[in-house]
């Protein structure tokens, strides 16, 4: 009877103790922390996906709480919707940003690009782009780190192409594919009202004829798009052309003129077939 | 007899050596070659010839572009027809002149092959200084014929505080197929002990060892009667085992010193050359001749007419692989350099270079990888590893870009032999995944020293 006595009288003693010496480091050391930071942490999406260009989600938070302005400071992930919540929340005005996404340029599929070579080490554009070069130099590789790298979901091959695939509703422009592709071909652009965009869908900055016979819907840098342009929004380099998306007014006539159909759009409705006139 | 191995790790890969019995053969001087300026590991040489030059046979086409760098020489005379771009055998470009030779020109090099006249006699060669020696190696293009083609001449000037004691001439040639190392030692055998001479004067050592693989007797005898009358130059009789020919590898082997990670081998007072690389300095020493011919092996299972062909620099690969009886009707890769180490090629329509030791064509039945499994934690390449690595481990943390801990890993220590692979039971794409983690490793670690 002793024992128990004694043993729960010892146990419960220490557990006391124990309650106490915790109450009066918690109270003696308690770090008053903003309790916005935990507020503006809740709208974030959590991926620590470092696209705003902090180390994860809760130090873009604590940055934003103690910002004196909100000017340049974006969660690509969270979008505008959620970046005005967190501007109301810390008292300040949110950063209008024009919404961006990530866009391949380049349309090697299987059928424009034929393979030359059969590679079967491990899926990695990393480990290829150092191994060989088949084929196209600026090209796609297809291994999929960008896919491998998306946190968010957004990426995925299409084993038809060989290609990947963005898809513009998850896509949030964090940037991680972009600096993860060794080929450095997606770029994140202009999202475009209600999702529209022109782009030349191509990297490549060989002549004119080694692009064509490497890839038939390769950018040969004939220039005339540049010169259709009204707007004076592309720019031929390097054998290859660029649209500005600052400049670009969305009104397609480079596609029509392009002989390699290397320039792309997104989202525009399809043309209505005009009714045969008898 | 004692035979020397390094301890650890290693793996014994089917031999295939199936031109050991051919003799050399001199391929004929093409009347087009496709010289790239990056024939050796460092920085790319520099050219300042335009289309319309004039250059004659041994000219110096390219100068080097930095202290670790080598120069590259013409081995045909006639018209510079371009300078751009030349497609190295995996698709990568690099800077490259093409030059053509006129008739006339032509007809004056074949003779000058066959009437080659030395610009030195023996006497005059070994009274050559230390400096006058590493001039003229320096001049002459010479890089490690091995495969690594690094710059001959950077060898002997090791950095401030280091000094060499022994040569090690490496002539284990322990990849499978490959048998233009063992060619020359049974061809010219004389000419290898006079460059061991030369190179022994200008590394400023007293002590040489020709190691040589136990696949070899041929070799071994022929090399130990012409060290004969020498004592101070030996050869060593290693146990058959891949990577034997590695630098590392054979200094454990036959000093029994272990290079520290990330050191030069100097700094346990050992300098390796390979034996290719010693004829071509007895070349340039006697005949004032620059590296613009080497031997390559040309082999394959299928391969109608397989052997070693003493090739001139810049030659198309493709004329190489017809003297050998044309590509194969069942070739499913052509291999770059032996087995284990060589890259697959894409193209043949590249020149042949400095580091080219053979051409390999597999048969479609050899040349596709198995599946690969997961990994089953078995520890084989652990095992096989001969630097003491864990590949497994630091193939997976590359491959998921971990590449601080891959780094704490010694993924930078990796000499690419690929031994894990060979051993893998579940074809685990080992090697491959490294590959990635070591090249980012080494490239921040550069990208830190420039920040510093």
């Amino acid at each position: 009877m002793s024992v128990i006595l004694s043993s729960t009288l010892l146990l419960g003693g220490i557990g006391v103790a124990g309650a106490g010496l915790l109450y009066v480091v918690a109270k003696k050391f308690y770090v008053a922390e903003d309790p916005r930071i935990e507020e503006v942490e809740a709208l974030l999406p959590g991926a620590n996906c470092g696209g705003c260009g902090y180390n994860g989600c809760h130090d873009f938070a604590t940055a934003c709480c103690n910002a004196t302005s909100l000017n340049g400071m974006n969660c690509p992930g969270a979008g505008p919707a959620a970046m005005e919540k967190i501007a109301s929340i810390v008292g300040l005005v949110a950063d209008v940003t024009v919404p961006k996404v990530a866009v391949l340029k380049c349309n090697g599929t299987h059928a424009a690009r034929q393979a030359i070579v059969i590679y079967d080490g491990a899926a990695s554009c990393a480990l290829l782009s150092t191994v060989a070069a088949p084929g196209c130099r600026f090209g796609c590789l297809g291994q999929g780190d960008c896919v491998k790298v998306c946190r968010f979901g957004a990426l995925k091959m299409d084993a038809e192409t060989g290609l990947p695939v963005i898809d513009d509703e998850k896509c949030t422009a964090c940037g991680e594919c972009v600096t993860h592709c060794p080929r450095k071909i997606i770029e994140l652009r202009n999202k475009g009202p209600r999702g529209l965009r022109v782009w030349v869908d191509c990297s490549s900055r060989d002549k004119g004829g080694v692009a064509m016979k490497l890839c038939k819907s390769a950018c040969i840098g004939c220039g005339k798009c540049a010169k259709e342009c009204p707007h004076g929004a592309i720019v031929v380099e390097n054998n290859l052309a660029y649209i500005d998306f600052e400049k670009c007014r969305l009104c397609r006539k480079c596609v029509d003129v392009c002989p390699t159909h290397a320039i792309h759009t997104a989202n525009f409705p399809k043309p209505k077939v005009k009714a045969e006139t008898l | 007899m004692k035979k020397f191995t390094f301890r650890k790790g290693g793996i014994h890969p089917p031999q295939d050596k199936l031109t050991a019995e051919k003799g050399i053969v001199d391929m004929p001087l093409p009347s087009k070659v496709v010289l790239s300026l990056s024939q050796s590991i460092g920085v790319p040489a520099v050219t300042s010839l335009k289309k319309g030059d004039k250059v004659r046979r041994g000219d110096m086409v390219g100068q080097p572009g930095g202290f670790v760098s080598a120069p590259v020489h013409t081995p045909i005379s006639g018209t510079v027809v371009s300078v751009g771009t030349v497609t190295s055998p995996t698709g990568m470009f690099s800077n490259g002149i093409v030059i053509e030779a006129d008739e006339n020109d032509h007809r004056a090099d074949l003779q000058m092959i066959g009437d080659m006249t030395f610009v030195r006699s023996e006497a005059e060669a070994l009274a050559l200084s230390k400096e006058q020696l590493i001039d003229i190696i320096g001049n002459a293009g010479i890089v490690g014929l091995g495969g690594a083609t690094f710059p001959t001449k950077v060898k002997l000037l090791p950095p401030e505080g280091m000094k060499a004691d022994i040569l090690i001439v490496n002539a284990a040639e322990c990849e499978p197929y490959l048998t233009c190392d063992e060619a020359i030692m049974l061809e010219q055998p004389r000419e290898i002990v006079e460059g061991v001479r030369y190179l022994m004067k200008a590394a400023a050592v007293d002590k040489a060892v020709i190691a040589i693989e136990d696949n070899k007797p041929r070799a071994i005898e022929t090399m130990t009667q012409a060290v004969h009358s020498f004592d101070n130059i030996t050869v060593a009789t290693c146990r058959t085992k891949y990577p034997q020919g590695s630098e590392k590898q054979l200094i454990k082997a036959v000093t029994g010193r272990e290079v520290a990670s990330g050191a030069l081998p100097v700094s346990v007072g050992a300098i390796v050359d390979n034996v290719a690389t010693v004829l071509a300095v007895y070349h340039a020493v006697r005949w004032g001749l620059p590296l613009i011919e080497r031997v390559v092996t040309v082999t394959g299972p299928s391969v109608s007419n397989p052997g070693n062909y003493r090739v001139p620099v810049g030659t198309t690969l493709s004329t190489l692989a017809d003297m050998a009886g044309g590509i194969p009707d069942d070739t499913g890769k052509i291999i770059i350099g032996g087995p284990m180490m060589g890259k697959a090629a894409i193209t043949l329509d590249s020149p042949a270079t400095k580091g080219v030791s053979g051409i390999l064509f597999l048969p479609e039945s050899q040349s596709h990888r198995r599946v690969p499994t997961p990994c089953v934690r078995c520890a084989k390449c652990v095992d096989a590893c001969p630097m003491g690595l864990e590949p497994y481990l630091i193939s997976i943390l590359s491959a998921q870009s971990r590449f601080d801990e891959a780094d704490s890993n010694h993924v930078a220590d990796c000499i690419e032999c690929g031994s894990c692979m060979y051993t893998c039971p579940s074809a685990r794409p080992l090697l491959d995944n490294i590959r990635v983690g070591k090249s980012t490793v080494l490239a921040r670690r550069r990208a830190k020293k420039i920040m510093n």
